[in-house]
């Protein structure tokens, strides 16, 4: 008792640390509970499909001892909690294994594809933010007028019209016929490997080096897909936010603002904007979260070697290494954005402080 | 309103930064040649192990081996490696003399001892294509024997198995037989792999073009090899670039981004027909549909009912509207345009004969089977059309959609009833072929004989077995093709394979571009007489 009176009688306020503690600590509980749960789930899935690993590799003409041989090595023989936790404990030690498709480590296929898929969808989403909000806010505004209808049938064909054909009609536009932008891939062969792949995404390494014509091939060939993705993210950014705002400019609050004879903009965007903030803020998190994973029929189309498309193949190879360590970085990603939305409420939200 | 109006300015701005027109490269550099294609199957480039499509076309442009055939005669098997070459009396031994001067990628000079390296090491390392040398007789443990260096430029080869010399040649002519740079791999070998995990994505080879870069899903580089023995090829670089969806292929190669497109759709290659910067190319192919009964089933292995299944086809209908332009009529287990390959088609589609088939084979009205293919076309509407002319001599049918990777283990394991499936050949020899449709030494399900279809099909294959192994014995070549014309006419009448169609392979190019050849199989792909 002595020594906790002690501790407590200190003049020391250890609140405020305990709460960081608290949520780094939460953050890393979560971090491992997603992590064994992915694992599992993905183990699991992809040692009971009928998708044989071992045809993926050596093929269905392989003889009966070619067949048996990689079946030994694996692992296959061994009951599946036995598998699981070998392949557990591999990556605990940063070892995913190798894919089957690409021959090599999983790890250094990831370093790869990923930055792809995060160049567009971050693009995506901040195309989303910086057209998608006012375009929201402005339709809640003027409810009912021309321009919230506009927004609204926006809102809706993004969410409406399938992304593989708007892909190809912007390909045979912009591309084909128009000649603004480059095509299907994520650069020229003629630039690929002047500069060193240091983030992985193409646009911050040129720029970093200073390789102006790597750069301006690289952001032309990023244009298209990313456009496609910023117009799903678009649409429904704008439809939320039209509706957040809706919700706030009903409310009596915003009456007694303009009552007051605040000039309308300080109403809009100081009061009843900062009011859905929060709400924002969790949508564009998912949203982005949700562009993180790859979109397949966009990277399909524009022939983008993504995440997306590794993730996808690799399912249809029975390449259980690649899949599991795809789905990972996804679920990972998707935990770090959570967490980046929890300290952002922190920021605009007053309550939370 | 002031916040509108300044909105309306941010997004005009937006809207202008991201419509800002670029110059597209619109045409290849004059020295590469760019091809646009499908390159997910491609998993590894060691010859050894290398067995997909992609990786095949590539492999036979970074190596060489002992024979191979060579562009202006697909049909002509000719030295490569080999300058010339002398059978025993008996038959039994090939010795082999190099072509003087020829040297690897590296400056290494290629060698005999770099031959009997590449052979062993491919049979040593036994992965999935190692089965065709092995065939010779050779095994890890006397391979070291069999294919010796008797000096710097001469190679002896032992006939191990009962296996005419011909054959063998043809047998050396496949990707698992490609000459390696043994002091280059053996640089790179790790715990006695013999350069295995190195191998995957380099190359140490002679031919035409050597590996600059291969990025999985991605792309693949090719650069040409100034010391090549038919000299520096015209195309300085080759880029296989990775696009999946055909219409991207498409658009590609109308906009002049690349030079050939692989995977274009018929439908994709009429739409191109008035466009006079492009034209569409047809070669044979190796595949084969056949449709196959697995001879455990009570009612499909009857042979009236095997017979009624040549008739029922409608073999006239689907050439000429879902196979259009894919797939031709071809009912032997040979594709044609290859050595002794038979061109008798006597079947049509006849349902007066069939249904009396059936009923001479006391089928009941209403029994049911199921029909196992591929989940893709044209497979999933032949597997249609094939349930509907079934329906109508009375067997109901149930068509099972499966991937690949899921179909092929259940054929392995004889759990189909009837199946939709397609065959390529593994090397340039009718042996492969007959090996897998006429060949059998045992048909019990412990033997797991997987690789071979009538195995796969429960069927003994009684007599052609032996038929089929003295083709492979038989040295004069005109005996050879009479006991191959007889194989072909005996699988054709009697056995459980109705095999339907050949494919033809097309590809869009270029008209500027002349002299790139594609012959019926993967190993027959030549980037070296591209011009442009």
């Amino acid at each position: 008792m002595t020594d906790s009176s002690t501790v407590q009688n200190a003049s020391v306020d250890f609140k405020p640390y305990v709460n960081v503690a608290r949520t780094i600590g939460g953050g890393v509980v979560m971090l491992i509970l997603t992590f064994i749960g992915l694992t599992a789930i993905t183990f699991i899935i992809g040692r009971i499909m009928p998708n044989d690993p071992v045809v993926a590799i050596v093929g269905d003409r392989a003889s009966k001892e070619v067949y048996e041989a990689m079946y030994f090595q694996l692992g296959l023989d061994k009951p599946i909690w036995q598998q699981y936790l070998i392949f557990l404990n591999n990556v605990l030690h940063g070892d995913f294994g190798n894919s089957v498709m690409t021959t090599r480590p999983v790890i250094e296929d990831i370093k790869r594809f990923f930055p792809a898929t995060l160049e567009l969808a971050t693009i995506a989403t901040l195309v989303g933010i910086i057209i998608g909000i006012p375009a929201g806010v402005l339709a809640a505004v003027r409810q009912g007028k021309l321009i919230d209808h506009f927004v609204r049938i926006v809102g809706l064909l993004g969410h409406s019209i399938p992304i593989f054909w708007l892909g190809m009609v912007a390909l045979l536009v912009f591309y084909a016929k128009l000649d603004w932008v480059a095509g299907p891939g994520r650069i020229d062969f003629f630039y690929d490997g002047i500069v060193e792949p240091f983030t992985g995404v193409i646009l911050i390494d040129a720029a970093l080096e200073r390789q102006w014509d790597v750069f301006h091939n690289a952001l032309s060939h990023v244009i298209l897909p990313a456009s496609m993705l910023a117009i799903y993210s678009l649409a429904y950014i704008a439809r939320m936010t039209r509706s957040f705002m809706l919700d706030q400019l009903n409310q009596e609050y915003v009456l007694t603002a303009r009552v007051k004879g605040l000039n309308e903009g300080a109403v809009i965007w100081h009061h009843a904007f900062r009011n859905v903030l929060v709400q924002l803020i969790t949508i564009i998190g998912l949203t982005y979260a949700s562009l993180l994973e790859g979109s397949v029929l966009t990277e399909t189309v524009f022939a983008w070697p993504g995440i997306g498309q590794y993730i996808t193949n690799s399912l249809f190879n029975a390449d259980m290494n690649a899949v599991i360590g795809g789905t990972l970085v996804v679920g990972l990603s998707f935990v770090f954005i959570n967490m980046l939305s929890d300290i952002l409420y922190r920021i605009v939200d007053p309550r939370a402080k | 309103m002031k916040i509108t109006s300044s909105f309306m300015k941010a997004s005009l701005a937006a809207v202008l930064a991201t419509s800002v027109a670029f110059p597209a490269f619109a045409e290849t550099p004059k020295d590469t040649f760019v091809i646009a294609r499908n390159t997910a199957d491609a998993i590894t480039l060691d010859p050894a192990e290398c067995f997909e499509f992609t990786g095949g076309r590539i492999v036979a442009n970074l190596y060489e081996r002992l024979f191979l055939f060579e562009p202006d005669n697909l049909t002509k098997l000719v030295g490569g490696i080999a300058e010339s070459y002398e059978f025993s009396d008996d038959g039994k031994v090939i010795t082999v003399k190099l072509r003087p001067g020829l040297t690897f990628h590296s400056g290494n000079p290629v060698t005999a001892q770099d031959v009997a390296y590449s052979l062993g090491r491919a049979v040593k390392l036994d992965k999935t294509p190692a089965f065709i040398i092995k065939q010779i007789g050779w095994t890890a443990d006397n391979v070291d024997e069999a294919v010796v260096a008797v000096d710097d430029q001469t190679v002896q080869i032992n006939i191990l198995a009962d296996m005419s010399p011909a054959l063998v040649l043809n047998l050396l002519s496949s990707g698992v037989a490609s000459i390696v740079d043994m002091k280059e791999v053996q640089k790179h070998e790790v715990d006695g792999d013999m350069g295995y995990a190195w191998l995957k994505d380099h190359s140490a080879g002679s031919g035409p073009y050597k590996l600059k870069t291969w990025k999985a899903n991605e792309l693949v580089m090719l650069d040409a090899f100034s010391d090549y023995r038919h000299g520096e090829p015209e195309m300085k670089r080759v880029v296989i670039r990775h696009v999946a969806e055909p219409s991207a292929q498409r658009l590609l190669l109308e906009k002049g981004d690349v030079d050939a497109a692989m995977e274009l759709t018929a439908d994709q290659l009429k739409g191109l027909a008035g466009n006079s910067d492009v034209s569409a190319e047809q070669y044979p192919k190796g595949y084969l549909m056949y449709m196959a009964t697995n001879m455990d089933h009570p009612v499909l292995s009857k042979p009236e009912v095997r017979e009624a299944l040549n008739y029922i086809v409608d073999y006239d209908g689907m050439v000429g509207s879902i196979l259009d332009g894919q797939y031709k009529i071809h009912q032997n287990f040979w594709p044609s345009g290859m050595w002794a390959a038979s061109t008798d088609n006597p079947y049509n589609q006849n349902m007066e004969k069939a249904k009396s088939l059936i009923a001479d084979a006391g089928i009941e009205p209403g029994t049911k089977i199921t029909i196992d293919t591929l989940n893709k076309s044209p497979f999933k509407e032949v597997a249609q059309s094939i349930q509907a002319s079934l329906n109508e001599v009375g067997i109901d049918s149930e068509i099972i959609l499966s991937d690949g990777k899921t179909l092929w283990p259940k054929y392995r394991a004889r759990k189909h009833e009837l199946i939709v499936a397609r065959w390529g050949p593994d090397y340039s020899d009718p042996h492969s072929n007959a090996d897998a449709f006429a060949h059998n030494p045992d048909n019990r399900f412990e033997a797991k004989l997987t690789g071979k279809l009538t195995w796969r099909n429960a069927w003994s294959a009684d007599g052609l077995t032996e038929l089929t192994n003295q083709a492979a014995a038989e040295s004069d070549p005109e005996k050879r093709a009479s006991i191959y014309a007889e194989l072909q006419q005996k699988v054709r009448e009697d056995s459980p394979f109705t095999i339907m169609f050949q494919a033809i392979g097309t590809f869009g190019q270029r008209a500027n571009v002349d002299g790139f050849v594609n012959g019926v199989t993967s190993d027959q792909a030549y980037y070296r007489t591209v011009t442009k």
